[in-house]
């Protein structure tokens, strides 16, 4: 007989859960037949089993119940609010009856009979209760076989044993070297992961179960406030773990009543604002990786930042300073701080006891996170984060002071070496500040936390704790491992800086790092972060913007980015060399361009650089631009001049182009000195003595241009010298070739202004 | 001779006794990972048969000079769940022992006060009886 009740209590609970979402359809659709003839069935197996149990309270509620529905099945009666809101309570009233026989309890049956009398239609003297506490109980879910946790814990608990144990066996069997039992323990091994999977999975309930009751407390939280909500739920069908779906329920809970409450608007508010007056509340659940996300999304009035500084400001006028100064993403998380209700008037679903700080510590407390994303006038959407399994976790394998270490891999937001040119490590007064990518965070080491050592180490872990995010020195990361959590001993605990302790493949233990005792430990407050955020907000610009660019050697280079004006393309074939420099064909027309090589590669279409220092439009070829860097001031010396200094970017030493250099050059070029060449045949004065003149800094000229001045003549023969610094050369008379004189050419050459760099 | 057994061991050259009931296994623990900032008297952790155990300094429990760095020979025992590794220097024997009071008049000092819970005599050197549950438990409550 006992077995008989047990099985009856634990059908009735699961298909009372599985039900309120379906009295809610049915209300809001009652010609709905396939609903109705759900509740109905359900009343009717209750009374049933009423019967043959000898539970007649239950019996005759059902029985009443059931008369209702069965008129309203055969259209006498029309589901009306009073009728749907009657056989809702005799529902509720089921349940709480289950419940109590279940715990062996009495429950008082003094309002039974307004309940039944509110069912035939008669006005109630006390009006029909409304909101019913949701029964707590754990409800299993559909076509399942019921389990005792305890067994389910022992299995896990079994198999997690099993892993190690694998573990080890591996481990002596590497150590033994012995092939033969490699086989066998491969397939041990398989078997051991499927079992673990198998055995992760009968801890997996349907985030269903959680879902199922939203409709209800929707339905009932709405029509308390007078409101009007349609909710949505997606991805019902995701599973995790049952602990977690019974630490989730709480603070679901909250977040659905707050929205409901806060966030969506009474319906002429509604209409006042230009939304449909039919709140919309959305609840969704994914699954990304081995995290669990649900979001909890409505299109209420959102969060009025300003009016919770004011009411916080207001119960503490100490902090008003502070909390004007914080930034709209730190106002959002003043919602989580203990004692705060946004509501300034009591309402029915207030003082309800826990605020959203205990909800976020619920969260927190399974290694979960909730993040808010608020448009005011638009809405709120909560996004809770939680592990999938608490028992196995993803951590990455670090090393300090020759001993490993883990680090939960949900709170690693990203690992980059400590001598990357993106990260800028500072001492600020007893403490270390690291800059990576312009964000400074407090630098804890990791070996001075743990007392082996006062390094910084060779890698940094940017940490995001609950309340803010430092930045860890180790000496190695090695490597990410899902790995089974025990906790440590309490004399361990005691350090303050462990959360727990795993064992590797490798058979010597690692202890996971409580991230939050660490910070702790190092003195790393974050009220102090908070404070200095609107400094941090806008970093002064660091180092100097830079081009990075490919340059016409394959080469990647880096020029100031002040010194570029614009970056036009050069297509193939557009650069012409022109009196002894290169020029470019452009949209602006022709513009002198330097080019590194002193030859443009052709074939393919380049880009240049237009410089801003020069006085007339110069183009700098290169092959493409790439990015644009911040370098710092502190650039490793060059021996080349026109090498501002090395700067190392990603790794990889690139020269700085200095642009002085570059476009002094080119202002030299256009004002090149003409050497001018008379009365000598083209070949000889080509061969012998343009690259000796050119050396000299001089541009050969044959003629002058109108204007063009001569700082040297080179003269043969009778022709009239036509100015400048005139040297003479004579003919030998036997093969009338010029003589040089290379003494007086020199000397020539030399004299003239710019010559001889 | 009858009585309870007891474990046999020496600590810092001074013979003790443990009650078998509180005797999990008797091992030589392998290499010990260091636990930094915990409680002085935790060495650090060891792995056991795929289980970690919490390696306790006796030496620096029981206020006694520092004991040898390499000391391995531990006496494995469960206090609230976590497996401890207690070291001691040596380990002799296991035999029933008739547990008597501490003689009177006698100071033990608080170290030792706080977990011996009787003495016994055997082949004529007197033993304290100790007490791990006392010696583990009392270094967080010491805390």
């Amino acid at each position: 007989m006992d077995d008989l009740l047990q099985e009856f209590i634990a059908e009735t609970r699961e298909t009372l859960g599985a039900l309120s979402g379906e009295i809610v359809a049915w209300e809001a659709d009652p010609a709905d037949r396939a609903r109705l003839d759900a509740i109905f069935r359900f009343v009717h197996t209750v009374k049933g089993s009423c019967g043959f149990l000898d539970l007649p309270r239950l019996a005759r509620l059902s029985h009443a119940a059931e008369d209702v529905l069965q008129s309203v099945r055969s259209g006498e009666r029309v589901p009306d609010p009073a009728l749907v809101n009657a056989v809702l309570a005799i529902i509720d009233r089921i349940g709480e009856i289950v419940e109590a026989i279940d715990a062996g309890n009495a429950l008082d049956d003094s309002t039974e009979d307004q309940l039944l009398a509110a069912l035939q239609g008669k006005p109630a003297e006390a009006p029909p209760q409304l909101v019913t506490p949701v029964s707590n109980a754990p409800r299993a879910p559909a076509r399942s076989i019921r389990l005792s946790v305890d067994l389910l814990d022992r299995m896990m608990n079994g198999v997690s044993e099993m892993v190690l144990a694998r573990n080890e066996l591996a481990r002596r069997l590497r150590d033994s070297g012995d092939a033969t039992l490699e086989t066998a323990i491969d397939r041990l091994s398989l078997t051991v992961a499927e079992l673990r999977d198998t055995v992760t999975r009968t801890r997996m309930q349907a985030i269903e179960s959680l879902f199922s009751a939203l409709p209800r407390l929707v339905r009932d939280t709405a029509g308390t406030l007078g409101k009007r909500v349609s909710l949505a739920i997606d991805g019902a069908e995701v599973e995790l773990d049952r602990e977690m779906i019974e630490l989730l329920r709480d603070p679901l809970v909250h977040i659905v009543r707050n929205a409901i409450d806060h966030g969506i608007e009474a319906p002429e508010e509604r209409r006042r604002a230009g939304k449909p007056e039919v709140g919309r509340l959305s609840i969704v659940a994914r699954q990304s990786g081995n995290r669990i996300i649900v979001e909890i999304a409505d299109d209420g009035r959102g969060i009025d930042t300003a009016r919770l500084v004011g009411k916080l400001a207001r119960q503490e006028p100490d902090r008003a300073a502070e909390l004007n100064a914080l930034s709209e993403r730190r106002r959002l998380d003043l919602v989580f701080e203990p004692g705060l209700s946004t509501r300034d008037e009591v309402t029915a679903m207030s003082g309800r006891g826990v605020g959203m700080d205990v909800v976020r510590t619920n969260v927190e407390q399974i290694g979960g996170s909730i993040r808010l994303d608020n448009v005011p006038g638009r809405g709120l959407t909560t996004t809770i984060e939680v592990p999938l399994t608490l028992a196995i976790l993803s951590a990455v394998v670090i090393e300090t002071g020759r001993a490993r270490y883990a680090v939960p891999r949900q709170s690693v937001e990203e690992i980059v070496a400590a001598g990357s040119s993106a990260v800028r490590i500072d001492a600020v007064g007893d403490a270390l500040l690291a800059t990576v990518r312009g964000r400074r965070l407090p630098l804890v080491r990791l070996g001075d936390v743990l007392g082996v050592g006062d390094a910084i180490g060779t890698m940094l872990m940017i940490v995001n704790l609950p309340g803010g995010t430092f930045a860890l020195g180790v000496d190695h990361v090695d490597d990410t491992q899902e790995l089974v959590v025990k906790p440590v001993a309490p004399a361990v605990m005691a350090a303050g800086l462990y959360a727990g302790q795993m064992l590797p493949d490798t058979g010597v233990p690692l202890l996971l790092l409580d991230c939050a005792g660490v910070a702790a430990a190092a003195g790393v407050s974050f009220e102090r972060v908070v404070e200095a955020e609107p400094e941090i907000e806008e970093p002064a610009p660091e180092g100097t913007s830079a081009l990075l660019f490919e340059a016409l050697d394959g080469q990647r280079r880096v020029i100031p980015l002040a010194a570029v004006e614009r970056i036009e393309p050069v297509p193939a074939g557009s650069t012409r060399a022109a009196g002894g420099r290169w020029w470019v064909s452009a949209r602006d027309g022709v513009l002198p361009l330097i080019i590194d090589a002193g030859k443009a590669p052709g074939g393919s279409d380049l880009a240049m650089l237009m410089l801003a220092s020069t006085e007339a439009a110069t183009g700098y070829l290169v092959r493409r631009a790439l990015d644009i860097v911040t370098i710092h001031d502190d650039l490793l010396p060059s021996s080349n001049p026109a090498i501002a200094g090395i700067v190392v970017i990603e790794g990889e030493p690139l020269e700085v182009i200095d642009p002085v250099r570059l476009a002094g050059g080119a202002a030299r070029a256009v004002k090149r000195p003409i050497c001018l060449v008379q009365g000598l045949d083209g070949g000889w004065a080509d061969s012998m003595l343009r690259p000796m003149i050119e050396a000299a800094g001089y541009r050969v000229a044959q003629a002058l241009a109108p204007g063009e001045v001569a700082a040297v003549t080179l003269a043969a023969g009778d022709e009239r010298a036509t100015g400048g610094n005139v040297v003479w050369l004579s003919r030998d008379t036997a093969t009338g070739r010029p003589q040089i004189d290379p003494q007086a050419l020199a000397q020539a050459l030399a004299l003239a202004p710019g010559a001889g760099r | 001779m009858s009585g309870a057994l007891h474990l046999l061991a020496h600590v810092g050259g001074r013979a003790i006794a443990v009650s078998a009931e509180a005797v999990d296994s008797v091992v030589d623990i392998p290499a010990i990972v260091p636990a930094p900032r915990s409680h002085p008297a935790v060495r650090g952790l060891a792995a056991l048969r795929s289980r970690v155990v919490t390696v306790i300094d006796t030496w620096q429990v029981l206020d006694l000079p520092r004991g040898d760095d390499d000391a391995r020979r531990a006496i494995i025992t469960v206090i609230d769940g976590h497996h401890h590794a207690v070291l001691v220097d040596t380990l002799e024997d296991v035999a029933p022992l008739e547990v008597e009071p501490v003689p009177a008049g006698l100071t033990l000092g608080p170290r030792w006060a706080s977990v011996v819970t009787g003495s016994a005599e055997r082949d004529g050197e007197p033993l304290l009886v100790v007490d791990l549950a006392r010696l583990v438990g009392g270094i967080v409550a010491a805390n």
